[in-house]
């Protein structure tokens, strides 16, 4: 029935793909955190992992920033509409990291180390316990993230050295992009302050903020509204939808608050042990039984044979998720 | 083949010395996080003590040579062990919870002050003590071309072998069994939840610094009757050679540092027994770096997982 | 608690605590002041001192029982009164002011002393060299320690290189110092960059045993190749350094071609000039990486390595150029040394010498640079003081030897100065790139560099 409903539809992310995740496998010894999971993220979509704690969405994350290596599984990031599986294929058997030429660029991320993936596929991303240089300004936190390009106008550092006005042109600029994001963050009146001096929601902001500045084509955020209060939790929103809306930026967020999960993502995701227990819109999935049994830690019987006994519709349940440890 | 046996020997030997230094850096290192640069010097300390001890008994008339031993033995622990006490109380508590370089910097600093201290108070020429413990076992005879050679596990060894196997054992007791035990590891884990479940911290790593200075006190004396020589300077190589030793077993393991500090002396006296002695350092050390290269965290030790 | 204590207890809690410490003074003095042993006609001797135990013992009494009545357990410490540690608003004045005035005392520094100890001015003259000479090694350490956050226990190993290198070169091809001079630090880089490639990517400790372990081998080759650098004879006969082909002979050289009378001293200023431009070359182009995306990748480096990744940055790369550009300067200060020296042999790289400029930077501040200028002050020239302790002998006699308590000094200090200002002497950083209002940032903020 669900594959039914999938090809009638044809989802965003089946048509469009940004990021394609297919039969991912990530063994730690003996335990298998992450078991032949498959999924697409779409172009412009915000997408949402969610699962209840140590289902291996964090683990998924690593593997997809390069963070690590996948014991089995292809990962491959698409940059601009229009690749084709074969060119996936393709390069898979050319045994190379990626294919930069032409408009159509894929990276296969399971074979890249983590900065490039950074540098070359323009995947950013933040951190659960937020990592940010805290003894640096706010401003050169931002700096730190335009190293790449940074490097290159400074002529690896010799230009620099020199003070040649091509560096001193890029720098300006990169202060600029920096201010621009930080003004978007609402950080601006902070952008002298050590990071480590700021509150909470502004770091996580600084966090993203952080990210935004390599330029990325997928944003992957790991918990952006764990510990923000409500009010910061509706900029955090708005904050998202602007990324996506104005920076053709795609979005892949883990996320336990579900209030921000349901209200902006386009597609989520649901693991439960290491494998997809559902991938479809929020609505859909907010409703499919076998993702309430995940999180109540029930079985999915037990879950229709509850709802029976109560009388009551599944789709109107009222979510009372298990809800994780993640949430102060 | 006689020859091999020889080195192996001697080797396991000297290994043992260092190991029982490299404890001391080890269960330092477990506990604070820290390179106790001066445990080296402790141990040039403990040999001295061992000397004036050993002197002092022969002087006032007691002649049986086990109890001497016995008795410098325990002296010298003693005395080096209050010296580990005060160089942690002086140099290293003040810094606790400061950041990392700082305890670096002291103990440096404490390293050079003992070695000067000794310097000045007992003079810088060597000080020679002629073999106590001669004799022992003849273990296989070979003839080759030039004679017989004849593998030699004299008495000294065997004492030095047996009691470093004996306090080896003790010491896993040690921790393993007691409640000392199980508050250092408490504090390895997590210093601020250990002292909030009633743990004593600073007596704690105070006893751990003295338990690793009788050690040092132990292997100085080793030392000691083992080379007949010593002097000021013993501390800093000796000390580098069971630091490199703790590192290649994998720093904070307790075995690691055992079977360091007897690779160590093994790589030291086949390096020297077959190609050179000049360079028997530099092999100990290539053989460090080669470890690490493949082996980030050292043979025993737990290797780092990555939390990102 | 002191101010509710009445004066009694003070007396009473300071004799006991004296006591306790006289007491370990003798426990741990015992076999070191009380005993000797001494090579004597058969075998060793044990020679008795209960006097100067008991004098030794007697001091620690006194000494804890002043510091106790008047600092430690009093009401009001006299160190009140002395303000050890001027209030922030002051020092940051001062710190803003004290570069450029240092600058410009160093650069007049030879004449100043010519002029103010004109019998003495060769020796102070000498010194400042010394003293120079660690400030640029110093800055050197400072990228790869401060910056970067890479703990390096070997780094007079590059300093090593550069020694030999020039000293080589000068006996083999007869190159002189100013076309070695490059070539050093050419050479020391490479080094810096083979040893570095390697090991860079151990954490912390794992790190700091792996240069110390490189020293010591470099140390231990250059003390055993006898054919190649002449074992622990050294090398001898290093040129000095030329002005612009100008020798500083009797004859023939720089004061006849100006015209000025010989004096000996002016190749130590020359030297003074040298090694005062290579400092500056040092600090200014550590200066200007600070603020170019290299130095902040180091610094970001420093903060986390894993958000480092995460941005881009790669990481090993970036340990590289730190590593490799803080041994050039060893390799720039290491040519130096020889030139000046004349003779250098393995001795003059030992492992203390690597500390000593690691102490200079933690004492300094990690990162600062004026920092490291008045640490390698206080602890260079605190070294030399205690050469010249000789009217010491006026008073305890002609058998007391002060020098021997030079080094025993310098390991206390080293100890007091890190217990008293564990963050160093200047320790807050000046971010690299301001957006409209410049502001320091306190040290607590600041990582130490890998595993914490």
């Amino acid at each position: 029935m669900e594959t039914a409903m999938k090809t009638n539809r044809a989802r965003n992310w089946d048509r469009n793909v940004v990021l394609s995740v297919e039969h991912l496998t990530m063994r730690f010894g003996g335990l298998v955190a992450v078991n032949d999971l498959s999924f697409n993220v779409g172009r412009g979509d915000i997408t949402a992992l969610i699962g209840p704690n140590g289902a291996g969405k964090t683990t998924v994350f690593n593997c997809v920033t390069g963070f690590y290596k996948p014991t089995e599984g292809r990962i491959a990031m698409r940059h601009g509409a229009g690749v084709s599986q074969d060119q996936i294929e393709a390069l898979t058997r050319t045994g190379r990291q990626y294919d930069d030429d032409g408009d159509h660029r894929v990276f296969l991320l399971e074979r890249m180390p983590d900065f490039e993936i950074s540098k070359r596929a323009k995947v950013a991303r933040t951190f659960q316990n937020i990592r940010l240089f805290g003894g640096m300004t706010a401003l050169e936190n931002l700096l730190v993230a335009q190293h790449n390009p940074l490097m290159i106008a400074s002529s690896m550092t010799v230009g620099g050295i020199l003070n040649l006005p091509g560096y001193r042109k890029a720098r300006g600029e990169a202060i600029d992009f920096a201010a621009y994001w930080l003004e978007k963050t609402g950080l601006i009146d902070r952008a002298d302050d050590p990071a480590a001096d700021l509150p909470y929601g502004a770091q996580r902001r600084l966090e993203i903020a952080r990210a935004m500045c390599i330029r990325p084509h997928l944003l992957c955020l790991d918990e952006p509204a764990a510990g923000l209060n409500p009010r910061e939790s509706t900029e955090l929103n708005e904050l998202l939808q602007y990324i996506r809306k104005d920076h053709d930026t795609s979005i892949l967020l883990i996320e336990h608050d579900m209030g921000v999960v349901m209200e902006i993502s386009d597609h989520v995701i649901v693991l439960d042990y290491g494998q997809k227990i559902a991938d479809d819109t929020a609505d859909e999935v907010k409703n499919d039984p076998k993702v309430i049994s995940a999180y109540l830690g029930v079985d999915e019987d037990e879950v229709a044979a509850i709802e029976e006994s109560i009388d009551m519709p599944v789709h109107h349940a009222k979510h009372s998720q298990r809800d994780e440890g993640g949430q102060p | 083949m006689e020859y091999f046996l020889q080195q192996l020997i001697n080797g396991l030997t000297l290994g043992s010395i260092y190991g029982l230094i490299a404890i001391g850096y080890t269960m330092v290192y477990g506990i604070i996080g820290m390179i106790n640069f001066a445990h080296g010097d402790i141990f040039m300390v403990g040999s001295f003590i061992a000397l004036a001890t050993f002197l002092a008994l022969v002087a006032i008339g007691i002649t049986a040579l086990p109890l001497i031993l016995f008795i410098t033995l325990l002296v010298s622990m003693l005395f080096t062990s209050a010296w580990g006490w005060t160089v942690e109380r002086l140099a290293y508590r003040p810094l606790r919870g400061s950041f990392r370089l700082a305890p670096l910097i002291t103990a440096i600093g404490m390293s050079i002050v003992l070695q000067n201290f000794v310097q000045i108070t007992q003079g810088a020429r060597v000080k020679p003590l002629p073999p106590q413990i001669q004799g022992g076992i003849t273990l296989v005879e070979g003839v080759t071309d030039n004679g017989t050679i004849a593998v030699q596990l004299s008495y000294m060894q065997i004492i030095i072998i047996a009691t470093t196997l004996a306090l080896m054992i003790g010491f896993s007791l040690l921790i393993s069994k007691t409640s000392l035990g199980r508050s250092q590891r408490a504090c390895e884990q997590d210093q601020k939840m250990a002292a909030l479940l009633g743990v004593n911290v600073d007596r704690t790593i105070s006893l751990t610094f003295v338990m690793g200075a009788a050690l040092a006190a132990v292997a100085g004396f080793m030392f000691l009757l083992l080379y007949g020589v010593i002097d000021f300077y013993i501390g800093f190589l000796a000390g580098v050679k069971a630091f490199t030793a703790a590192v290649l077993g994998g720093i904070g393991s307790l075995p690691g540092a055992m079977l360091g500090g007897l690779l160590i002396g093994l790589i030291e006296v086949f390096w020297s027994g077959y190609f050179s002695v000049e360079y028997k350092d530099v092999a100990a050390f290539s053989i460090l770096v080669i470890v690490l290269i493949f082996m980030p965290s050292g043979l025993l030790g737990k290797p780092e997982v990555e939390k990102v | 608690m002191a101010s509710t204590t009445s004066q009694p207890n003070i007396i009473a809690d300071s004799i006991k605590d004296a006591l306790i410490a006289a007491f370990l003074a003798a426990v741990l003095g015992f076999f070191f002041f009380a005993l000797r042993t001494d090579i004597g006609p058969g075998g060793l001797d044990l020679t008795y001192r209960w006097g100067l135990w008991f004098t030794a013992a007697a001091i620690v009494f006194a000494v804890r029982l002043l510091l106790n009545l008047f600092i430690f357990k009093a009401a009001n410490p006299i160190t009140r009164g002395i303000k050890l540690s001027a209030p922030e608003g002051v020092t940051s004045v001062v710190g803003r002011g004290l570069g450029p005035v240092l600058l410009a005392l160093a650069a007049c520094l030879p004449f100043l002393l010519m002029w103010l100890f004109p019998n003495r001015d060769r020796q102070y003259i000498d010194l400042a060299i010394l003293i120079m000479t660690y400030v640029m090694l110093g800055w050197g350490l400072n990228v790869v320690v401060g910056l970067a956050g890479l703990l390096d226990l070997g780094y007079v190993a590059f300093y090593a290189v550069g020694a030999y290198s020039f000293a080589l070169l000068a006996q083999h091809l007869n190159i002189g110092f100013w076309t070695a001079l490059p070539l050093a630090g050419v050479l020391a880089a490479c080094w810096g960059i083979i040893l570095g490639y390697p090991v860079l990517r151990l954490r912390g400790d794992y790190l700091a045993i792996v240069t110390l372990a490189f020293g010591e081998i470099i140390r231990v080759v250059l003390l055993n190749w006898y054919d190649f650098t002449g074992g622990p004879d050294g090398i001898s006969g290093i040129p000095k350094p030329s002005f612009f082909g100008l020798e500083f002979n009797r004859s023939g050289g720089f004061a006849e071609f100006f015209g000025i009378d010989y004096d000996s001293i002016h190749r130590f200023v020359y030297l003074y000039y040298i090694i005062f431009a290579l400092a500056l070359i040092t600090n200014f182009v550590t200066l200007r990486l600070r603020k170019l995306p290299i130095g902040r990748a180091w610094e970001a480096l420093r903060e986390d390595e894993i958000a480092c990744r995460s941005l881009g940055i790669n990481t090993t790369n970036t340990k590289l150029t730190a590593f490799s550009i803080g041994a050039m300067f060893a390799g720039f200060a290491g040519s130096f040394f020889a030139t000046r020296q004349g003779f250098i042999s393995p001795e003059s790289f030992t492992f203390l010498e690597s500390a000593i400029i690691l102490a200079i930077v933690v004492l300094g501040g990690l990162g600062s640079q004026v920092g490291v200028v008045i640490a390698s002050v206080v602890m260079i020239g605190g070294i030399e003081v205690l050469r010249n302790l000789n009217w010491l002998k006026d008073i305890f006699g002609p058998d007391f030897e002060p020098t021997q308590y030079r080094m025993l000094i310098f390991g206390l200090a080293m100890v007091m100065i890190m217990v008293w200002k564990p963050r160093g002497i200047i320790s807050s950083r000046n971010p690299s790139a301001v957006y409209k209002e410049k502001k320091k940032i306190s040290s607590d903020m600041v990582a130490q560099g890998e595993g914490h």
